[in-house]
Formats: C-alpha cells, structure tokens, sequence
C-alpha cells in the first residue's frame, strides 16, 4: 500500500490566548511513499516528525493537506478504519493481560464480517508471535519481559490486525546500545518478509540510515530533504542535512570561493569549477581528508586517537566552524605524531559548498 | 542501617511518638481484651474495690441480646447496599468527570464538598429534605404534612408521600433514608481516589486501544477498570470498614433515639451498642461486642484482600 502525504500541513493553536503564536508543527509535507519499502522520518526534536506520524495514523488531524493510502483518500477516515498498525514509543502494553491477551486484543474488537473464531484469533496471534519470536512468551505479564521482548509483543500487536500501514514512533529510544542495534536489525527482517509499507521516527541519524529504504530529513515542520539514505549522505541539499548526518560529524570551515578556486584562509584547497565569487560553509566528510605532506589544508595536530582499522585525527584550524576538526584516515598511513602541523589534501566528492545566506548547497563539478 | 552507635538517637526521636502510641492505642487495645475476659466487668464495680472473674461470659451475653442481633443486622444490612452503590456511582462519576474539559475543576470542587461538611449537619439537612413534619418528637396527632421536599416531588410528579423518618414510619422507609444518605456521604473520598486514579493511567493505553477500533463499553471494563483495580480494592475495603462504624449517621437523621420516636434504637449500630453499654457502665460488654466488631471486620477484609489477588493488577 502506497502511502501520500499532500501539502500535509499541522498547525497548533497558541497554549495561552495573550502571546497568540501559533506554532507551525508540520508544514506542506508531500511525499509519495512507495509500496512495501520501510520509511524513516528523521529530525531533531520538535521538527514535525511525531505530529506527521501521528497524522498518518489518524489520532491527530492535520490543520489543511491530505494522506492518501494507496487511491483511498483517509484524510477524514477515523483511526480504527484506517487498517494501521501503531507501535508508541513506550510500547502501550495493556499491564493487566497476558503477552497473548495483548495480541488477541484488537482481533477481539472485531465486529461483523470480520469477526473471527476463537480459533482462529488464536491462531492468527501465534503467526504474529512467530514472526517477532516471542511465541514463547505468550503467558508472562509485559512487566514480566525486558524492554526489546515487549518492543516485540508491540509489534505483534499492531501487526496482527494485517494493518495496511505500520507506524512506530521512536521504536528503538527506550533500549539499551546493544538491543538496539539487534532490535533495529529485527524490525528490518520483519518489514521484509510481511512487505507492509512501514513509516518510523527517529532522532538517531544512525539509526534511519541503517535500516530504511529512503529517509526524510525534518527541520521546524519542514521536510529538508527525501532520499536514500546513501544518496542524502553522499548528496545533503543543505548545511542542516550535512550537519545532521554522520558520525563522526561533517567538519564545517568557513571559505571564499576565488576564481573558481576554493580558499580556507589563505591556502587555494580545491578547484570548484562553476562556482561564481563569494563566501561560503565548506562542509568536508570526516573521510573526506587524505594525509598529503604537500596538501593545502594544513591544520593544528591535537590528538590521535588509533581505532584499529582506521586512524581517527583530531586538529584545529583557525577558520573552522567546530571547536575541532575530526578526520578519519586508512591505518595504513601512518601520521608523525611528533610533528604540530597535519597536512591534507580533499576528495572532492567528499566537499560541500553551501551557501553563507540561505545555507543552501552550491554544487560544483567534481573531475 | 544505623551505625549502633546511632541508635540511641533514632529511639530517641522516635519516643515521643511511640510513647503517645503506647498510651493511647497500644494499652486501650490491651484494656479491651483484658475487660472483656472480665465476667461482668464494670468500671464503677471495679474502683469499689469489686474483684471480677476470668471467664467469656461478656461475649455469650452479648450475643444473646435481641438488641445486639438487632444492631448487627443493621450494620451488615448498611454495608451491603452502600459499599457497592458509592463505589460503583463514584466509579462512573469519576470516569465522566475525567472525560470533560470545561467545569471541570467546578464540578470536583462541587463533588468535595460533603467531605469537608459535618457529618451531623448533613444528617439534619437530610433530616429535614426527608420529613413530613415539623417537629421531630411529634406524637401521631402532631403530624403536618407539608415540610419534605421529597415529599415535595413525589407529590408534584403525583405519588403519594412516604412516611420517611418520623413517628410510624416503616423499617424499610428508614433504611432508605439511611443508605441514600451514607451513600452520598461517601462519595466524596471516593471519587478523589478513584478519579486521581483515572488521571494517573496513561493516556497512550487509550490511543492504543482506539487505533485497535475498541468499543467505549469495551474500554471501561477491558482498561479502565482493570487499571484503576487497586484503587478500587482500596475504595471497597475501606468502604466495608467504615461502613462497620457506622453510627454518626444514624445520629445526624434520627437523633439519639437512634431511630424513629415510636420504636427508639431500632437503627442502632455495632458501635451505637458498645457506646450504649459504655454509658451505663458496662465495660466488659462493650469491650467484648467492640472485639466482636473488630473479628468481623478482620474477616471481611481478609476476604476482601483473598479476592482482589485474582482481581487486581498491581
């Protein structure tokens, strides 16, 4: 089932009558979301991401816009008719049943035609129970269970109505490193072999890049940016998406673009063909460094910190953005430890330009 | 814990407390049981120097008395229909207050009131809403029919009126007035536990119930009640054991006649007996129908507890 989001607007109404702000939660949100693929919505705090989510599963109701599932127009549908599967973000387990109760719940509130046997429900339960491998679990309380065993028994919970669309709002917030990175990978296998649509939020960059099929980057209830998440990495539309993506962070210096060359302080780091004069944000990838005695960019060693397979290099320049620069070189190469001044040169492909005023990219032709 | 050397100190601060403790519950609770393992035990016989027996006389006469049979019928018969009756109406009091937004705080407000309002008071007014006379110790001749507005209404909506509270009035009759009475009296408490109950539970179980398309009836006793069961055992067992005190009530509708003028004490309570038997210096009856009371109220709660361990979800 294909989901789309046309001019999806939210808007909140102001909490006391005197100040009158209104605040904009989501802003002209269109989106078409392919059928089957898994969709991160990704974005800082108060960025709209929850809201639109919230909007699609029908319990909040945008301000103007509408959502469409597949050719059926759901913008007034109410949210039990809509045939979503919801996983909040603390889970909502009913305490008082059973994992199997909390399963069996909304098959029991089935109504008319599609009221099912007692059979049949149970059955129906244990094919959800299965697919998140918690059959064995199916007696004890939730409170009985750890975090990642009830963020399973949630979502066997919404799937076991064979929703149309599953939503999960920060699925993997509550649980610890670990489980996460299990849990994350769990909630892939599982969008993969029931092939439901699947929108889920999340502030971890690291975690929407990961598992979705494309993401898309919020700021203030705008979208920034739809993607791959390869592609958005690779390619960010602007400062914000740069900076939001990647760890370690993008390193940001402050340059002048000069005859289509590229300065940071004095030194001509890169040619930046097709780019008129004018100051710009250089965003560098941390990989975006190579170790070049002979390289432009000659920064203030700091620190080595050696990870093993790579060489992660912390320095400073006085035209950086960020307090220190991080780069992350091949072990290979071998960095003189001794020495105060680190030199390099740039990838290109690993460069960004974006724009002093409106923080937009600047594309230039990388050779 | 406290370092040894420490202890002294915490007894000490603990001792003021402690010692009030001793004298005015711990040692009362020990008399009690001592007096009433006293065969006719009087306070008065006792300065004079009188030595009583070791014996449970003061239990089997207190149980023989038709008087006793009598205040413990209506005690049992009070409990039984208000404890449900307030609880359930305060359940669904509670569940419509936390469902509406605007006069809301008005209404709670509004609610509270009888908590904070003398218990005696309350009784006159509902002496008063509840009479067909004016004067309370009115003998059959006295009897004007115009006060009541009970009366009032049934008479408006064209019934007959009832002969509520006063002289030659039903058993039946009174043990309404008394259970609408109590009832109302209870509400209060209970509606504040149990609607501070409704707002504790978190509001996602309910998004979570209505994007499973759950029916309003089916949301009430497949969430809401299930998630509010330890306030409502609490609401209940201290309901039944308020409800074994009762006395204050009868006092405040029927006077100290503890009844209606021509069949005085016919409303009596458990603990209007053993205030009885105190007045006339019966010490070791009253301690022995007060050990009663207090083996009735123990078995109940026990009960009480034994069924909300299936029932309720901690």
């Amino acid at each position: 089932m294909k989901v789309v989001l046309q001019n999806l607007t939210k808007i909140f109404p102001s909490r006391s009558k005197k100040s009158g702000e209104e605040v904009v939660a989501v802003s002209n949100f269109n989106f078409e979301i392919p059928d089957g693929k898994l969709i991160g919505l990704l974005g800082p705090s108060g960025c709209g991401k929850s809201t639109t989510l919230y909007m699609i599963s029908g319990l909040q109701k945008p301000t103007s816009g509408k959502i469409f599932f597949g050719d059926d127009d759901v913008t007034n549908l109410s949210t039990e008719n809509r045939g979503i599967g919801l996983v909040f973000q603390n889970y909502a387990l009913y305490p008082h049943m059973t994992v199997k109760q909390n399963i069996l719940f909304p098959l029991q509130n089935l109504k008319g035609e599609d009221k099912l046997s007692k059979e049949a429900m149970l059955e129906r339960a244990y094919e959800a129970a299965r697919l998140v491998q918690i059959e064995e679990l199916m007696d004890r309380k939730p409170s009985e269970l750890s975090g990642g065993q009830q963020q399973r028994v949630a979502i066997a919970r919404a799937l076991v109505k064979m929703p149309r669309v599953l939503l999960l709002d920060e699925p993997l917030s509550n649980l610890d490193a670990r489980l996460r990175l299990q849990t994350r990978e769990e909630i892939r296998r599982i969008q993969k072999e029931t092939k439901i649509t699947t929108v889920f939020v999340t502030h971890d960059q690291e975690e929407a890049m990961s598992i979705s099929d494309m993401i898309v980057v919020m700021k203030l209830g705008v979208v920034q940016q739809i993607g791959e998440p390869q592609e958005v990495y690779d390619s960010p539309a602007n400062l914000f998406v740069a900076k939001f993506l990647g760890t370690p962070p993008i390193n940001v210096f402050e340059g002048k673009v000069q005859g289509e060359k590229l300065f940071i302080g004095e030194a001509a780091v890169l040619d930046v063909p097709g780019v008129s004069d004018q100051e710009v944000h250089v965003g560098i990838r941390p990989e975006g460094f190579t170790l070049d005695d002979n390289g432009p960019l000659k920064c203030k060693l700091s620190n080595v910190e050696v990870m093993g397979r790579d060489v992660s290099i912390v320095s400073t320049h006085d035209h950086s953005e960020n307090p220190i620069i991080r780069s992350i070189i091949n072990a290979d190469q071998r960095v003189n430890v001794a020495s105060d001044v680190v030199s390099y040169s740039l990838k290109p492909h690993k460069v960004f330009l974006f724009s002093k005023d409106t923080e937009e990219r600047i594309f230039f032709e990388v050779k | 814990m406290v370092d040894n050397k420490q202890q002294w100190k915490a007894w000490l601060y603990l001792s003021p407390c402690i010692i009030l403790l001793l004298v005015f519950t711990v040692w009362p609770i020990i008399n009690t049981v001592r007096m009433a393992l006293l065969e006719n035990y009087s306070g008065l016989k006792a300065a004079g120097g009188q030595v009583f027996n070791f014996g449970i006389g003061n239990f089997t006469k207190v149980i023989k008395y038709r008087r006793f049979v009598s205040c413990l019928k209506n005690t049992v018969l009070l409990c039984v229909w208000t404890v449900p009756i307030s609880t359930i109406l305060a359940l669904l009091i509670a569940v419509a207050l936390n469902s509406i937004k605007p006069l809301q705080k008005a209404l709670q407000t509004i609610f509270f009131l009888p908590y904070v309002t003398n218990s005696i008071a309350i009784g006159m007014v509902f002496a008063a809403m509840f009479n067909i006379v004016g004067s309370f110790y009115g003998t059959e001749n006295e009897i004007v029919e115009t006060a009541g507005i009970i009366n009032n209404v049934i008479e408006f909506f064209g019934g007959t009126h009832i002969n509520w509270i006063n002289y030659g009035s039903s058993y039946t009759a009174n043990m309404v007035v008394m259970v609408v009475y109590i009832v109302w009296n209870a509400l209060p408490f209970k509606i504040l536990v149990l609607l501070g109950g409704l707002q504790s539970i978190n509001k996602q179980y309910y998004d979570a119930a209505k994007v499973d398309g759950t029916s309003r009836k089916r949301i009430f006793s497949r969430i809401t009640v299930p998630l509010l069961s330890p306030m409502l055992a609490y609401v209940i067992i201290t309901g039944f054991i308020g409800g074994f005190k009762e006395y204050t009530s009868i006092v405040g509708i029927f006077g100290e006649t503890m009844g209606p003028a021509n069949d005085a004490g016919r409303l009596n309570t458990m603990v209007g007996f053993i205030y009885d038997a105190l007045s006339t210096n019966n010490q070791g009856r009253a301690s022995a129908a007060a050990l009663i009371l207090f083996g009735i109220i123990l078995v109940v709660t026990l009960i009480n507890l034994q069924v909300s361990k299936k029932r309720v979800h901690y």
